[in-house]
């Protein structure tokens, strides 16, 4: 039986991953007026008109869908911040930047629904676009280094989405390296339900990837 | 009404100021991450999922108040995302563990300590379910079979342990975070010891960080 994980039930669905991130807490300038709300997650409000205030990003994305309020763009979603990732992703083969581990997810739904409230909305998005590009391009480059047996590896400010988009295949192929790079013992012929390759650690090496 | 997690919680005594800021929507959040990317079934929370029953029928009852008492359709909307929310996560909590019962049903009946893990109603069950699928081999397949192979979980008579039974893959790799520094333990078969920093990503054996899971040291991410 190769050492095969059900997909189905350890996989989190692109839209999950969104539900997830829709939790994180963005900064809107109501435009109206409204009592506090006790929700079972938490408590938010009261709102005033003209007074930012810190809401989860499904709340922020539901009152701009009514027109009630607008949503100020987070700090690292600027064309200067931008432009210094980018550059800097491009300059390293192996190091990741520092970004909000859901950048992804939530810089789509402010596109979506809050496009007028990003300043140089156009810019922003290529950044974006261009920054996943080449970061997924190091994922990819850097899987294809791993070639031996690894008991465990260390990756450094991997978004959300890159995580899930990654994480079959690479619990696939290390378990496949773990299975078929190990020293095996030549199975007894007698005892036929002994499955359990004695394993003689000598060649384990841990990745550090920065 | 954010209740906030109080004596229920197993998380350590130095992670007090987050304990008690911690709403009951967020731990329950973390379970249901854990139990989806955790190839075996988790111990079951009980006190959480009873409180997070509670603020939904409570919050229910709240919605329909307000629906017939003239509060801005406005507000009560956004009342009942938060819920469905909240429904969402706890639904896709008990699925989850319902979808590893039914896959290991076998494994479980032969374990108590797996047994352990699970609610009342999750024992029930599995018993449930363990009897149906052995009833409908035998009564479709293993009946008409030679003797010697007749049994459910044994491959034939020979065979000296049950060796048919789907056992969760506890080395298969997970994707983790810890929470705080996590000084160097062992990884499981090998003598490295490994160190995790908080807040970065490790892929490694579900075996060698089995216990600091169900302790709420390391999450699954």
């Amino acid at each position: 039986m190769a050492g095969q994980s059900d997909p189905q039930l350890s996989l989190f669905s692109a839209e999950e991953v969104e539900f997830i991130a829709e939790d994180e807490m963005v900064k809107i300038v109501p435009n109206l007026r409204m009592d506090a709300l006790n929700f079972v997650c938490g408590d938010f409000g009261p709102f005033f008109p003209q007074l930012a205030t810190q809401v989860p990003l499904w709340l922020a994305v539901a009152l701009k869908k009514r027109g009630k309020c607008t949503i100020r763009p987070p700090q690292w979603m600027t064309v200067e911040k931008l432009t210094q990732v980018l550059e800097a992703e491009r300059d390293s083969q192996r190091v990741f930047e520092q970004l909000p581990f859901h950048y992804v997810e939530i810089s789509r739904l402010l596109f979506d629904h809050a496009r007028d409230d990003i300043p140089d909305v156009y810019m922003v998005r290529s950044l974006i676009e261009d920054i996943r590009d080449v970061r997924f391009h190091k994922v990819e480059t850097n899987l294809e280094s791993l070639n031996e047996r690894a008991f465990a590896l260390k990756i450094n400010n991997l978004s959300a989405m890159e995580v899930n988009i990654v994480r079959p295949f690479v619990g696939r192929a290390l378990q496949a390296f773990y299975k078929h790079d190990s020293p095996d013992l030549i199975p007894d012929q007698d005892r036929v339900s002994d499955r359990r390759p004695q394993v003689a650690n000598n060649a384990t090496r841990r990745h550090l990837r920065r | 009404m954010a209740s906030e997690a109080g004596e229920g919680s197993t998380a350590g005594m130095d992670d007090y100021e987050t304990l008690i800021s911690t709403t009951d929507v967020e731990l329950l959040k973390k379970a249901w991450r854990n139990e989806k990317a955790a190839p075996e079934i988790l111990r079951f929370e009980t006190s959480l999922i009873q409180r997070i029953r509670g603020q939904i029928q409570l919050m229910e009852e709240n919605i329909e108040e307000f629906a017939g008492s003239g509060i801005d359709p406005l507000t009560v909307s956004l009342y009942q995302m938060d819920l469905d929310r909240t429904q969402y996560l706890f639904r896709s909590y008990l699925r989850i563990r319902l979808q590893k019962i039914e896959k290991y049903m076998f494994h479980i009946s032969k374990n108590p300590e797996v047994q352990s893990r699970l609610s009342e109603q999750e024992k029930g069950f599995a018993i449930r379910c363990a009897d149906d699928m052995e009833r409908h081999l035998e009564e479709s397949v293993l009946s008409k079979l030679p003797d010697n192979y007749q049994d459910i979980v044994k491959q034939s008579i020979i065979s000296e342990e049950s060796d048919m039974i789907p056992e969760p893959q506890l080395d298969s790799f997970v994707v983790c975070k810890s929470r705080r520094f996590l000084g160097p333990f062992q990884l499981d078969g090998s003598d490295e010891l490994l160190e995790m920093k908080p807040d970065e990503l490790c892929i490694i054996h579900y075996k060698s960080i089995r216990e600091r899971v169900q302790e709420g040291d390391i999450d699954l991410v």
